[in-house]
């Protein structure tokens, strides 16, 4: 019963304190922690809550649901495999944020109430942004800070609605809550902003890219999917959340199209693929929901994968932009065929994980009757294969040869990158396991002859579409507006042109101030009314002292009148 | 001087890994091509039940995932006059700031 005492996540956090303690214990740490993270999950019996009192509220630091079992047990998965593809490359500062992070993401999937989520919500904050901080360079540095302040607000968003809920309901229970009052309304903003929505998106492609080959990876897995798990939760079939996700999708795929950086590419196809989960979870039937989770499963495999592929191709030759990749296939052939796998499977393509979970979304669609939601999101499957499947493998690895010829990756980068294609694969071919895991009965059957036909269809002939129009597809050295122009353009800006005023004013205020005193004595002293008294300049200490005669004279005409 | 640059690109052609040369990527495309027909011959043989109608129409994936997906690189082009800018677009700023800073 002792070792229930603290959620398993914080077996991931504390022991991510223990690391500066030296290299062994450090890499015992990585792989050890995790593992012991996932047997302890799994130990708890279903529907398992641990209550502890804390100022009159219970807290529930652990709670298991089934839906919590499944983001739990891909986190611990994600830290390890994560783990592995950086233990000799990464600092310690960043493998110990890193687990700092994955534990809080953990802790979140096992929370049982608002108090606890929110601590290790922002327990989440400060290790991500640690992570982006690890790369030490000016860029990342910048762009952690405004990562940390998007989070912020966030978290402020979410702590306004905790405290507005509990003052509404008396309740601190995570559970699915109703749009009542602006308290939930928050709370709903507070999950959409760690989750990539509009208006906040750009922070995922303005932060992921600037981190370490191996900080992207972690980054890429637990903030985005943490949200949606809350979402699911808290906010399961609230419609809004249909438009939000279907926007999210198609900005993913049209912001994509336009980068040139390899790993800004990846982080804005996350937002298009936590698009497709937050549009299930809007739908909100238990085929959308399941869909959600088992998407948000299988995401978190090939999104690390092709974030790994990516990272090995920066990490050996430090490069980012697809104008100066190309032809890497010829020398880092692992490399190429592992990111290939993990972009096949982004894209959903037949015999790959996202082909059996990405349907479910599409399919309860298609039951509830939602007929432009269904054309959107078969569009959209047409478009991740464009800007995410064919795009990213494509300028990497093959197009013109860039004349690089880089060592195949690491070693233990390859392991890494091998066991997550052989999940994508394996769950793809054998997604009976996941579907036992899910929260609801699975009755869904992925490999009909219908379903293959037409995700064949869809996908090749958007390939034919990605190699037609190759020449627009001709990369720029450029980077694209987004939401984040407000706040790192128009704000800067206009704060630089307040300074500006303020500055004119200040040399011009004290000649100024001068003058205008000058004269208004040279006014009163002409003046005929400068005879009496009242019109004389006072003392700032009469005014004071006949101030605090009036307010006397209040007091006692409240208290005797 | 012109037969000098046509041996030097057949030599070149030869150094090429397989996957670059002329006339594998002919043949990349000839079997691609093959796959593409193969899927809308596929098509006729099943019958798609998503009950809007449209989608068992003859090979609608196949006009509708191309279709689609020559929209958005289009609408992304011409986003793209909008929104793109060079790359040191916001480091312009920062350096501005911190030269007045100094």
């Amino acid at each position: 019963m002792t070792e229930l005492f603290f959620p398993p996540g914080l077996l991931l956090v504390l022991g991510a304190l223990l690391m500066p303690l030296g290299l062994k214990v450090r890499n015992l740490l990585i792989f050890g922690l995790p593992v012991l993270c996932l047997a302890l999950v799994w130990s708890l019996p279903a529907d398992y809550v641990f209550t502890l009192p804390f100022l009159g509220f219970e807290l529930e630091p652990v709670k298991v649901t089934s839906t919590g079992r499944v983001f739990a047990t891909i986190f611990c998965i994600m830290a390890l495999v994560g783990g592995i593809f950086a233990y000799r490359q990464a600092s310690t500062l960043e493998l110990a944020a890193a687990f700092a992070y994955a534990g809080s993401a953990i802790g979140v999937t096992l929370s049982g109430d608002l108090i606890t989520l929110f601590i290790f919500w922002e327990v989440m904050a400060i290790g991500s942004t640690l992570v982006i901080w690890a790369a030490k360079h000016d860029g990342a540095y910048r762009a952690s800070i405004r990562y940390l302040l998007i989070h912020l607000l966030g978290g402020l968003f979410l702590m306004a609605g905790i405290a507005g809920h509990v003052i509404d309901t008396g309740s601190i229970r995570f559970e699915a809550l109703q749009l009542d009052s602006i308290a939930q309304y928050l709370i709903l903003a507070g999950f959409l902003v760690n989750a990539g929505a509009p208006p906040f998106s750009a922070w995922i492609a303005d932060a992921y890219p600037e981190a370490s080959p191996s900080g992207s990876v972690f980054l890429s897995a637990f903030t985005t999917k943490t949200a949606v798990f809350t979402l699911i939760i808290a906010f399961p079939g609230t419609w809004i959340l249909i438009p939000i996700g279907i926007f999210m999708i198609f900005y993913g795929i049209i912001y994509a199209l336009l980068e040139n950086d390899m790993r800004r590419i990846l982080a804005y196809s996350i937002v298009n693929q936590v698009g497709f989960m937050v549009t299930g979870i809007g739908i909100g039937t238990e085929m959308a929901l399941n869909g959600a989770t088992a998407h948000a499963f299988a995401h978190i495999i090939y999104k690390a994968l092709l974030l790994m592929s990516a990272g090995a191709v920066l990490y050996r030759t430090g490069k980012r932009r697809c104008t100066e990749l190309g032809g890497l296939f010829q020398s880092m052939p692992w490399t190429t065929l592992l990111g290939t796998i993990g972009a096949l499977a982004i894209s959903s393509f037949p015999f790959t994980s996202g082909f059996v979970t990405k349907s479910m979304i599409a399919q309860s669609a298609a039951d509830q009757h939602l007929m432009m939601v269904w054309f959107a999101l078969a569009a959209a499957s047409a478009g991740v294969f464009l800007h995410a499947g064919i795009k990213f493998p494509w300028f990497v690895f093959f197009q013109k040869d860039s004349g690089m010829r880089p060592p195949e990756a690491p070693g233990n980068m390859i392991v890494a990158m091998t066991v997550f294609a052989l999940l994508c694969v394996g769950l793809g071919v054998f997604p009976q396991p996941l579907y036992d895991i899910l929260p609801y009965t699975v009755s869904y059957e992925p490999y009909t002859a219908a379903h293959l036909v037409a995700q064949f269809q869809l996908l090749l002939f958007a390939g034919l579409a990605f190699f037609v129009l190759l020449p627009m597809m001709k990369r720029t050295l450029t980077i694209s507006l987004d939401f984040d122009w407000f706040y790192r353009k128009l704000f800067p800006a206009s704060s630089a042109i307040v300074e500006k005023i303020l500055i004119v004013l200040q040399s011009n205020s004290i000649e100024g101030a001068k003058a205008l005193l000058q004269g208004s004595k040279d006014l009163t002293k002409f003046k005929v009314l400068s005879r009496f008294h009242l019109a004389d300049s006072w003392p700032t200490g009469s005014m004071v002292l006949w101030i605090g005669v009036i307010l006397g004279g209040y007091l006692l005409m409240d208290i005797y009148l | 001087m012109n037969q000098e640059t046509m041996s030097e690109k057949a030599i070149n052609e030869k150094d090429k890994h397989w996957l670059l040369r002329q006339e594998n990527i002919r043949k990349l495309w000839i079997g691609f091509i093959a796959v593409l027909v193969l899927t809308v011959v596929a098509g006729l043989f099943v019958h798609q039940h998503e009950s809007f109608g449209i989608e068992d129409s003859f090979a609608f994936f196949a006009w509708y995932g191309f279709i689609t997906c020559v929209g958005m690189v289009v609408f992304a082009k011409l986003l793209g006059i909008f929104l793109k800018r060079p790359e040191d677009y916001y480091d312009k700023v920062s350096e501005i700031n911190e030269a007045h800073h100094d």
